[in-house]
């Protein structure tokens, strides 16, 4: 079998006031369904390793988690080799749901950034109040950066990580640059 | 600059992250219908100086449908409310009277 490659080859930047790195590939499974339903919300627990999020949070350990993407819909982050396991153990266990179950990991995009001005880079690019008070802890946040849809968290105070379509990548990438040039601080949540 | 709650997902943002689909409230007039109901149907708008009801959706985040009071001419955004109804709720309709004393709630059309 081929290996899987991220769509911008793991590339990095530490130029800037954060450091920018595409990561990946990362197993991603969409789950979409009724998320009241308890066969369902196991499902889900099993395939993602963590408890189920509360709205407009993700739970994450280590390579795997879960995030809360919509009132219908879960996004189940795992290694990328585990994503095919998962996906026939979920199918399995909701053949008797109406509930939908598909690999997204080659449609996505992944960034990391890290460094103290993180916040500040995100403010620039996404309508999203980044005060620490306002963003913080497990939150998970669809927004759009700039002009294309992104999702993100931030697993520590200084570092976030981003999901866009993988078409966007390289957009992406050009874009979280830009809003972290050298001397552009705007130290607004200093 | 409109700042939007959706009522979905809990969310509150300023308006590019979603995108105004028009008027709410309609009722539909589908086979069967005479044709002044049809034309009502497809291309009858309120297009009102005041309160206004749309259907607004979550473009950006969560992608779901709700609906928005707001006054057209001072952008003020009375809230927002399930898209499952056919009229505004009561709690919609005492925020605008709070704010635009005059204002009747209409029977939906």
């Amino acid at each position: 079998m081929s290996d899987p490659v991220s769509a911008l080859k793991n590339i990095s930047d530490d130029t800037g006031l954060v450091t920018i790195s595409e990561i990946g590939p990362i197993g991603m499974i969409t789950l979409r369904g009724d998320l009241s339903d308890k066969a369902l919300v196991k499902a889900a627990v099993a395939a993602g390793g963590v408890n189920l999020p509360e709205q407009g949070h993700c739970n994450t350990q280590g390579t795997q988690g879960i995030a809360w993407m919509s009132p219908d819909e879960l996004l189940i982050i795992c290694a990328y080799a585990d994503v095919q396991d998962r996906l026939a153990d979920l199918r399995e266990k909701l053949a008797g749901s109406h509930a939908l179950v598909v690999n997204v990991s080659d449609a996505r995009a992944v960034f990391d950034i890290k460094g103290d001005h993180a916040r500040e880079v995100i403010a620039k690019l996404a309508p999203v109040d980044m005060h620490p008070d306002q963003f913080s802890g497990t939150m998970f946040r669809r927004t759009r950066f700039a002009q294309v849809p992104a999702a993100y968290w931030m697993p520590d105070g200084t570092s976030a990580r981003i999901v866009c379509f993988r078409s966007v990548a390289q957009y992406m990438f050009d874009l979280l640059k830009t809003a972290a040039m050298p001397g552009s601080e705007v130290r607004h949540y200093a | 600059m409109l700042t939007i709650h959706c009522p979905n997902c809990g969310v509150t943002a300023e308006e590019t992250e979603f995108h105004a689909h028009g008027e709410a409230h309609l009722k539909r007039f589908g086979p069967g219908s005479s044709e002044d109901e049809f034309e009502g149907y497809l291309f009858m708008r309120k297009n009102p100086k005041g309160v206004h009801f749309e259907r607004w959706r979550h473009q950006y985040g969560c992608g779901k449908w709700f609906h928005v009071a707001r006054c057209t001419m001072t952008l003020e955004v009375f809230g927002s409310y399930s898209a499952q109804t056919v009229e505004p709720p009561q709690e919609i309709i005492d925020a605008i009277q709070d704010r635009r004393p005059d204002f009747a709630a209409g029977p939906a059309r």
